[in-house]
């Protein structure tokens, strides 16, 4: 058999393995987390910690009715929940996740996909997520759903530009799509959030907009529009929309960490020349950066009153937008003159 | 004013099958509509041309009931109305049976009552602000509050036995004395209280997103909210300083001494600000009134079964903490009264909201339902 065959499976196993315990353990974190912030105990009774919980959830889940709606779109509406998952789940592709090893004599990266596209791969697969929650708001039938995919709509497209822009600026001064580009760099001068930290703040708060999370949680603004798009969906169908937030925010944790924070490397340390236990320790270090990114999503989500609709879009258009560009022309400028 | 039947039933007749406008029904089994309330809405968009509030889902015709049962039994049905402020409604109608009587209070009962109704105010204002930050989206400030409210309910349970009905005065005076050791308590958490309001306002005052959804928001000018009768909070965060605890005064109110904080422009923030003001005005009532306590009986002597004169009417209104809760009772010679009409805060403030989010969005509109700070046991009852 093919190494490279087995090489890129075992890839994609130990990556997708990663992410699909990304919300059960997050489930836990946000709840236990808001339990603390909020000077309560959270759930305690299963397992260590209540560490079972989201065991228990997951089994709750699966055996709750599966309803549709009589007036649902159902094609649509059935395929929305799936359309949720897939850019979640293919978007990490393209993270670095650890140093380069060699297996039989072959470097290979800890990529799944090495793709020249590289990080315009997770734009656009990410910008897919967007379909899904509009579809469900529209399948659903349902005024609040569809309220709720308008909202998404908007604001998705709107905060994606923000983020693209600025990703970009990273991209000028490494000038390679490849995010293992984007940490070599990283490794040679110094983490990226020191060197843009315009750009840095603008895809921090595009983040919180493309993942839906509080304080931009618009499209399921739980006491405005109910639930938002996910109102009339059930049992696992809703899980999945509750899975596929959560390992959005992890990818995009994971792509932020890769531009912003070095990704998988520290300073003053070299885990290249450490064979096997640098690839772990490299994996370990990334996945250290997306768990504190991922407490700070929990952190700000149980502290921060809810943007509205209008407000949302002022602050995406008339100020992440700007701010986004004019970082990309200084970029681009201190690039051209050498600074970078 | 708005013109309420100007909205169609449905979209049967294609009303709206040229516009750009659509109608959403908000409630009754809405998150943030606090219980059973409906509004009708016209949107276009995210903005609401018009709105109409549906009530009576909660109506239990409790009016009735008072005429069907002797003045001193009708206490526990005012607890039913605004339910998170029981002993200010159970003071309201007690006040009422007393000036029809002509009963006179003991200083003790007095001063334990302005303890009991300023409880209930923090209490009730808790509660408001819990909800108004959820709506708003914050969710943890809810937690926090309701971690002090608990203390304080306990101190309720601990005088007679009820947490949320307390059913806590009677015509004349108190049905118990405190407790032994509840002024301390009751003292200990007023010490405790200010420093757990700061708390709160360190995550909501100056907050940039909180005032960037109440700041301007739900303006309701002076002269606007006197014509829909609008009291309390509300009237006072739009700048008119009225409150009947100053103005009329009733079990005295006369000796003690507070501030009544009014807003300037009349908006969602100002309320907040006046409510949060008002919580410390009650902190310093309470110190108050725990300090001079008076010794000495807690009922009035009174007739063994009360009746009220012929045709004899009151009306007494004193300040509850959504605004002026007051009854209005007609006897006609026996035990029950003949008619007893309330004049609820809850229902009166309701009447203003398809004024305040004229040309608002749903996100405020959520958040002008909050600061009304309605009950919809009272808006119904």
């Amino acid at each position: 058999m093919n190494v490279d065959v087995v090489v890129t499976v075992a890839k994609i196993a130990v990556v997708l393995g990663l992410l699909l315990q990304v919300a059960p353990i997050m489930v836990w974190v946000e709840r236990r987390g808001s339990a603390m912030m909020q000077d309560r105990p959270g759930p305690n009774r299963l397992g260590p910690f209540g560490l079972f919980q989201a065991l228990a959830d997951a089994v709750k889940f699966l055996f709750k009715e599966d309803v549709t709606p009589a007036a649902a779109d159902k094609p649509l509406y059935l395929m929305a929940p799936a359309l949720a998952l897939l850019p979640a789940f293919t978007t990490s592709v393209v993270i670095p996740w650890g140093p380069n090893f060699t297996w039989d004599g072959k470097e290979y990266a800890f990529t799944v996909s090495n793709a020249d596209t590289g990080v315009l791969l997770f734009l656009a697969l990410a910008s897919l997520g967007v379909y899904s929650l509009v579809m469900a708001g529209y399948a659903s039938n349902n005024k609040f759903s569809l309220l709720g995919s308008i909202r998404a709509s908007a604001q998705l497209i709107s905060y994606e530009l923000a983020m693209t822009v600025a990703v970009l600026a990273v991209i000028i001064p490494v000038g390679s799509f490849h995010l293992t580009d984007v940490v070599a760099y990283q490794r040679t001068n110094t983490w990226n959030c020191l060197l843009q930290p315009f750009g840095f703040l603008v895809f921090c708060i595009a983040a919180f907009a493309e993942t839906n999370r509080l304080p931009f949680d618009l499209p399921e603004a739980e006491s405005e529009l109910v639930a938002g798009f996910h109102t009339e969906y059930s049992a696992m169908r809703f899980a999945a929309f509750f899975q596929a937030e959560y390992t959005s925010m992890a990818a995009l944790s994971a792509l932020g960490c890769t531009l912003f924070l070095g990704g998988w490397s520290l300073p003053w340390l070299n885990y290249e020349g450490m064979g096997w236990l640098g690839v772990a320790l490299g994996l370990g270090t990334l996945l250290a950066k997306v768990g504190v990114c991922m407490f700070v999503f929990v952190w700000v989500r149980w502290t921060f009153p809810r943007f509205r609709y209008d407000q949302l879009m002022r602050l995406g258009w008339k100020f992440l937008l700007p701010v986004a560009l004019l970082n990309l022309i200084a970029v681009s400028a201190m690039t051209l003159a050498g600074w970078l | 004013m708005t013109q309420p039947l100007a909205l169609p039933e449905d979209d049967h007749d294609g009303l709206f099958a040229d516009s750009e406008e659509m109608e959403l029904s908000f409630g009754p089994q809405h998150p943030a509509t606090h219980g059973v309330l409906r509004l009708k809405l016209k949107i276009n968009g995210e903005r609401i041309v018009e709105s109409y509030p549906v009530i009576g889902y909660l109506h239990r015709g409790t009016e009735k009931l008072f005429e069907l049962h002797p003045f001193f039994q009708n206490i526990p049905h005012t607890d039913r109305m605004d339910y998170v402020a029981a002993a200010t409604n159970n003071q309201a109608y007690v006040g009422a049976v007393e000036k029809l009587l002509g009963l006179v209070v003991p200083p003790r009962a007095r001063c334990i009552r302005i303890i009991l109704a300023e409880l209930q105010r923090i209490s009730s204002h808790l509660l408001w602000l819990a909800t108004h930050a959820i709506d708003i989206g914050a969710m943890t400030p809810f937690f926090y509050t309701f971690r002090e409210r608990e203390i304080l309910l306990d101190l309720f349970e601990d005088y007679c036995g009820a947490r949320l009905t307390l059913n806590c005065m009677r015509p004349g005076g108190l049905p118990y004395d405190l407790p032994v050791g509840w002024t301390g308590r009751c003292a200990a958490l007023m010490a405790d209280l200010p420093g757990k309001l700061d708390e709160y306002e360190e995550l909501l005052t100056n907050n940039r997103i909180w005032k960037k959804r109440t700041v301007g928001i739900g303006v309701l000018p002076p002269e606007v909210a006197i014509d829909y009768g609008v009291t309390g909070p509300m009237l006072r965060g739009s700048g008119v300083r009225w409150d009947l605890r100053k103005a009329l005064p009733y079990d005295g109110y006369d000796e003690v001494e507070f501030e009544v904080p009014i807003g300037r422009n009349g908006d969602t923030y100002d309320r907040y600000i006046v409510r949060m003001i008002e919580m410390r005005q009650s902190v310093r009532i309470i110190n108050q009134c725990l300090e001079k306590l008076p010794e000495g009986p807690i009922m009035a002597k009174r007739p063994r079964v009360m009746k009220a004169g012929k045709d004899a009417e009151i009306y007494h209104g004193i300040e509850g903490p959504k605004g002026e809760i007051g009854f209005y009772i007609v006897g006609d010679g026996t035990p029950n009264p003949y008619r007893c009409h309330v004049r609820p805060p809850s229902f009166i403030n309701l009447q203003s909201l398809p004024e305040l989010c004229k040309g608002a969005l749903i996100a405020d509109l959520v958040a002008l339902i909050g600061t009304t700070d309605i009950v919809l046991g009272e808006v119904d009852r």
